[in-house]
């Protein structure tokens, strides 16, 4: 098992502190008790879910009765769509955008199949949807529009109050998936639009198996799974008392460090952007890079492929991730870069560094000492090897009459 | 991560025989390139080789590769295996020897070997000058998967090669169906019309069936020597003469010397410029389609 590698693979998971395990401990061993017991021993408990629940509250500037746990960011986003569309039935309309994250374009897609309409935003070169196609889309059958505070692939960051605005005008529930911006943002759901937010907590190092989701005070809500009358009804199943506690500890890390490892990975994640795009020709940065998160950078290095990169990334003991249709399971690259639209000589090839408030200097330094040589390798091997090769004019006309 | 076997990253860490062989006009030496993939799918291969005129034996083959991990270390497995060997002997390589030889590739993987079997026959084909639309499945069939342009003549025979049985093996051996999704039902069907053609085969030779060691979609006995010979002389009496005569040419069988099969071009195909396209694109590859992968067969 690979232990001391450099780790820029923080959009995928993060570490968890040893704070959070520290604090988390205790409730796997000694203190075990149900926090719904009518006892002392669960009272006590039933404390500490409140403290934590405080904790997460004030990291999203919000009040303790408007966060549910859950089990994790993917039922967060099934959880709120699902409630938004109970609460108003007579609403038949969803819009969201192309570059979500499965856990909400995939229950779209299902629901398209059980009568609902749903329109997909889509979005320009940068990863940046248009606030006009929003407003088009927008009417009074709307009943949801949920979309990502900030994309996990490339870091751009929506608009989100000025879309937020525009969908408190027709009367629609706002729901924000922000599993990438918490804890990378500040965030203040008092002075906010959004009605519903969901959070992971193995994006903010705590352990994976915990997330919750925000609901704004008198936002109908009927509970995704039902049960007992855990979190005031909202949520069944017994409390993952653990898991709450450590993300309570997280959110209270992440608030104390919010604005300085901003301003760290912000400095780190441009020098690494800088030197290699000064190092390497040929490559250039996907997304928004006005409106990001301050730990992500995807570079597209073209006319070679991603997997390849990251396996001899590898080979160094550093773990990045790439859009690359090899490294996804599926046989197409990344959706969320397809639908910017880059073309393929970039597309395959593009790599995301995602830092954390660990990533040292020297990891960075690391990563930009041996990039060059891993791009000039695969460049070696690869056929296509600028914009002009006939192979390569050839193959994008075929795309073109196809 | 995927779970590469150590020749796998072997030959990708330490790849052999990249780059390309430039024409350097040799006598008696000719050098050809066979391009497949593409940029959009994520996966091109240009294979070089420099082919021994006299004797068409590979002298020397490269590769350039752009693709994962897998289709780097296919491409070079390839151009180890195919050295030293005639192009004939080239031609019976398939993609499962080189994901052999590479000690397995993970299932979902299985199209990058594929890719190495259609880059080598495209210089083979290149080098004896037969057209590209000639011998590629893909421009006569119907387009199924609109994603990833793969025709049913493609996925027929992947599914007849590598004897598959589900749509998502299909995928993972030519891609097909691995994009929005929407043709797997398609995939599925055509599966079913190449088991029932294949049932078909063997009911029409007097239930005697069809191969051997290489006709996978079943697990029949081999054929005899006698059946064999039957077998072949029922293809080209049936499926390929009428083709030869309607263009006012014909063919006879000559002799058969274990997969060599030797045949008499007669007729406009006896002095056809094009004779060498004839013997593979309307003989031999009907033959191996229909009997066994490995036949390969010259005029006399």
């Amino acid at each position: 098992m690979l232990k001391n590698c450099i780790y820029l693979d923080n959009n995928a998971t993060t570490k968890v502190d040893p704070q959070v395990i520290e604090a988390m401990l205790p409730y796997l061993s000694d203190y075990y008790a149900n926090p719904s017991s009518m006892h002392t021993f669960g009272g006590q408990l039933a404390k500490d879910v409140k403290k934590a629940r405080e904790n997460v509250a004030a990291l999203l500037g919000a009040e303790e009765s408007e966060i549910i746990f859950t089990s994790c960011g993917t039922e967060g986003d099934n959880a709120a769509i699902k409630a938004a569309l109970l609460a108003q039935p007579e609403k038949r309309h969803i819009i969201t955008s192309q570059v979500e994250h499965p856990a909400v374009l995939n229950v779209c897609k299902l629901l398209e199949t059980q009568g609902y309409q749903v329109t997909y935003l889509s979005v320009n070169s940068k990863g940046q949807i248009d606030l006009n196609e929003l407003e088009a889309a927008l009417t009074g059958n709307t009943a949801l529009v949920t979309v990502m505070y900030a994309n996990n692939e490339t870091g751009t960051i929506f608009p989100i109050e000025e879309i937020g605005a525009r969908v408190k005008e027709y009367g629609a529930i706002f729901h924000v998936d922000a599993v990438q911006a918490v804890g990378k943002v500040p965030l203040n759901m008092k002075t906010s639009t959004i009605d519903m937010l969901t959070i992971s907590g193995h994006k903010i190092h705590a352990p994976k198996g915990i997330g919750a989701l925000y609901v704004r005070r008198g936002v109908r809500f009927r509970p995704f799974l039902i049960g007992g009358h855990q979190e005031r009804g909202r949520r069944g199943g017994t409390e993952n008392v653990p898991g709450i506690i450590a993300l309570g500890k997280a959110a209270e890390l992440e608030l104390l460090n919010l604005q300085e490892a901003t301003k760290r990975e912000i400095k780190l994640r441009d020098r690494l952007e800088k030197a290699l795009l000064e190092k390497i020709p040929d490559c250039e940065v996907n997304g928004d890079v006005k409106n990001r998160l301050p730990n992500t950078s995807n570079i597209g290095f073209k006319y070679i492929e991603g997997e390849a990169i990251l396996l001899l990334l590898n080979k160094h003991g550093i773990c990045a991730s790439s859009g690359s249709a090899c490294t996804s399971g599926s046989l197409e690259p990344s959706h969320v870069l397809r639908a910017m639209g880059l073309p393929y000589t970039t597309l395959h090839g593009s790599i995301r560094f995602s830092l954390c408030r660990y990533t040292t200097e020297e990891e960075v330094d690391q990563v930009i000492a041996v990039m060059p040589e891993i791009v000039e390798k695969l460049r070696a091997l690869s056929p296509f090897k600028n914009d002009d090769a006939g192979w390569l004019k050839q193959q994008e006309q075929t795309l073109v009459n196809r | 991560m995927w779970d590469y076997t150590d020749k796998v990253l072997e030959l990708f860490y330490d790849p052999k025989n990249q780059g390309t062989i430039e024409d350097n006009h040799e006598p008696g030496v000719k050098v050809s390139v066979g391009d497949v993939g593409s940029i959009s799918c994520g996966d091109a291969l240009r294979l070089h080789l420099k082919v021994e005129e006299a004797t068409d034996k590979i002298l020397d083959a490269r590769f350039q590769t752009f693709g994962c991990t897998s289709a780097i270390a296919s491409s070079s497995a390839l151009t180890e295996m195919v050295k030293g060997l005639t192009l004939d002997e080239a031609l019976k390589v398939t993609n499962k020897e080189i994901a052999d030889y590479l000690g397995g590739l993970p299932e979902a993987k299985m199209h990058c070997s594929v890719m190495g079997q259609e880059a080598l026959e495209a210089a083979i084909y290149n080098y004896r000058g037969i057209p590209l639309e000639a011998h590629d499945d893909d421009d006569e069939g119907v387009l199924i998967c609109s994603c990833f342009g793969i025709t049913d003549a493609k996925i027929k025979k992947a599914v007849r090669h590598n004897n598959l049985f589900s749509a998502e093996q299909v995928t993972n051996y030519v891609k097909a169906g691995g994009g929005c999704g929407s043709c797997l039902a398609k995939i599925d069907d055509i599966i079913k019309e190449v088991k029932q053609e294949y049932e078909k085969e063997i009911a029409s030779t007097n239930s005697v069936p069809a191969n051997t060691k290489d006709s996978t979609l079943g697990q029949q006995k081999p054929l005899t020597n006698v059946q064999r010979i039957a077998l072949i002389q029922k293809v080209l009496d049936e499926e390929v003469r009428p083709v030869l005569i309607a263009d006012g040419g014909d063919v006879e069988l000559y002799d058969i010397e274990g997969d060599k099969i030797k045949v008499i071009l007669k007729g406009a195909c006896g002095s056809c410029s094009s004779s060498t396209a004839t013997l593979k694109v309307a003989i031999e590859s009907r033959l191996r389609d229909r009997i066994s992968k490995d036949i390969i067969v010259e005029a006399v």
